[in-house]
């Protein structure tokens, strides 16, 4: 498909802010950048896997504002001002966050590529609150794809932790 | 992704007027886009599928709020996420049929970012839309189809053309379709309203237009009729796996009812042609007649009278009709969901 105009010569980048990992920063963006470009390139933070790139794996699931979303189909230029939080900051103190602590316990990996995308959706899960059951807990993970086929303890996990964390709402 | 240059609207004005002379590039490849998530619109410029110059953020803008309105029905922010919007609690009790329907579509993930008014404008997922290497009219128009001598198994049965046999691949607007909602959209030429049974098009001889919204006009809002058959209604969605996939065929069916008797009827399907499908002529055979199944069969071939099957999709055809009796008689509460 031909260009109708000649694309502009210089596209300014453009200066945002964002707090990642509880840490702010003033980050220079070029607008084409998505979060898992930024996240994974510009400032090593690798816990957050590239699966599929368009939305369809959840590897590379993050939380913004504490929401759940699919960073490899976000402009970084549109979360100005927004709280990231990837893989690398659920631990508090040293101490890792109790549903890291349930992926170890229910053995719920194998290769670990799709881990950090479903233990950053589990927490955007059990914060939503729209869980009541296993069966609730498998059709919102739905998301999150593993081709080792960890499912069954991944939904154990995330129940886990759901229930013994209770209903926030 | 290719280079574009961005800007936030702070007003819906402002966007307008940004996108102003848009609307005589076509849809095919406007220079200029509103992103709202970007779910769709990011997918599709990785692809290189659309190449705009320019992008305008409506995030920003203040079109985050379901209210009320006067005569009893919701208005939907357009900028309102799917998952707020499925979650919001008005909508849940009133509009049950709208909440399911969201649900069934998309992931968690997605409905957390994806908007409602960009939900409307999602684009198919035709494979060979999205192939920049194959024919393709609704990409490049007037350089052929691959998909109707192709693999066709996800594509349209109902009112396609020699031109596009895709399909519109949103579950809420099948909803949105059934319960009568309205467009309110905003351009360079002021304010208008669009029912929803004009809002989406065939494709006929020019399959590059989804819609029939100009590339220049903001959505702002959808309202929802007072009307929400809370108490009678189902949707059923039929796809590849039990969640995350688009539909294959999907059924968006609510009756009222006294006694057994129907009184009134919505009836529109997803998957099955270029936009909901929404049968007004099947409804009145509905109206007056016993909730049976008997009532439910001849209603479901109807509505597949005029259907035509491809290679692959021929299926799709016995499905629909199929699907239409099972949700009509989930509606009516004959089955469970
Ligand atoms: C892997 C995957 C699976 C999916 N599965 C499903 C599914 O099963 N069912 C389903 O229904 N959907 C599904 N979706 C699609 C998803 O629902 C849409 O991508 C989403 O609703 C689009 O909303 P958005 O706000 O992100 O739109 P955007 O990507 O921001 O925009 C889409 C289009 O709308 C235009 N636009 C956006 N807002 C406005 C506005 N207010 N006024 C004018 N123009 C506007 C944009 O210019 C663009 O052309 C899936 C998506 C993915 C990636
Ligand atoms: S069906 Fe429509 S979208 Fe698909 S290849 Fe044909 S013209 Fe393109
Ligand atoms: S990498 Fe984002 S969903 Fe697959
Ligand atoms: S653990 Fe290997 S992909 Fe999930």
């Amino acid at each position: 498909m031909p260009a109708a105009t000649p694309v502009p010569a210089a596209i300014a980048s453009q200066s945002i802010t964002l707090t990642i990992n509880g840490q702010p920063q003033q980050l220079d963006v070029q607008p084409w950048t998505v979060l898992l470009d930024l996240l994974r390139n510009e400032l090593d933070l690798t816990g957050t896997k590239k699966g599929c790139d368009h939305g369809q794996c959840g590897a590379c699931t993050v939380l913004v504002d504490g929401n759940r979303v699919n960073s490899c189909l976000l402009l970084a230029v549109m979360q100005d001002g927004r709280e990231i939080t990837t893989i690398e900051g659920l631990a508090t103190g040293g101490v890792i966050h109790p549903l890291q602590e349930a992926f170890i316990e229910h053995d719920a990996f194998q290769c670990g590529y799709c881990t950090p995308g479903q233990i950053c959706s589990g927490v955007g899960l059990i914060r939503e609150g729209h869980a009541k059951t296993a069966d609730d807990v498998r059709e919102l993970m739905s998301g999150n794809l593993c081709r080792c086929g960890c499912y069954p303890n991944i939904v154990k996990a995330v129940d886990d932790v759901r229930i013994s964390e209770g209903d926030p709402k | 992704m290719r280079a574009f240059s961005y800007t936030r609207a702070d007003s819906v004005g402002a966007a307008v007027q940004e996108a102003a002379g848009n609307a005589s590039i076509g849809d095919a490849s406007p220079l200029t886009k509103f992103i709202g998530g970007g779910t769709n619109l990011i997918d599709l410029m990785k692809a290189d599928v659309l190449r705009p110059h320019k992008l305008i953020d409506l995030t920003r803008l203040p079109l985050k709020e379901i209210v009320e309105r006067p005569d009893g029905g919701l208005r939907l922010g357009a900028l309102v996420t799917n998952a707020d919007t499925a979650y919001d609690k008005r909508v849940a009790a009133r509009y049950p049929l709208l909440a399911r329907a969201i649900l069934a579509g998309a992931s968690a993930q997605l409905r957390n970012v994806a908007t409602d008014g960009g939900n409307l404008l999602q684009r198919t997922r035709c494979y060979y839309f999205y192939d920049t290497a194959t024919a393709c009219n609704k990409r490049q128009p007037g350089s052929g189809c691959d998909a109707i001598e192709g693999i066709n198994r996800i594509h349209a049965v109902l009112g396609t053309s020699e031109q596009c046999i895709a399909t519109h691949p949103s579950d809420m607007c099948v909803a949105l379709a059934a319960l009568a909602a309205t467009v309110n959209v905003t351009g360079a030429e002021g304010d208008r309203q669009i029912a929803f049974k004009d809002f989406h098009r065939l494709p006929g001889e020019t399959p590059d237009l989804d819609t029939n919204l100009k590339a220049d006009e903001v959505i702002t809002s959808i309202d929802l009729p007072a009307e929400g058959f809370a108490n009678n209604f189902t949707y059923l969605k039929i796809r590849d796996r039990a969640s995350y996939a688009f539909a294959l065929v999907s059924v968006a069916a609510a009756l009222t009812l006294d006694g057994d008797t129907i009184t009134d009827a919505r009836l529109a399907l997803g998957g099955v042609a270029h936009k909901p499908w929404r049968d007004e002529q099947a409804e009145q055979m509905l109206v007056g007649k016993p909730a049976t199944v008997d009532t439910f069969k001849p209603v479901a071939a109807f509505v597949l009278r005029d259907a035509k099957g491809y290679e692959h999709n021929a299926f799709k055809i016995t499905l629909a009709q199929r699907a239409i009796s099972k949700a009509l008689s989930q509606a009516a509460g004959l089955e469970s969901v």
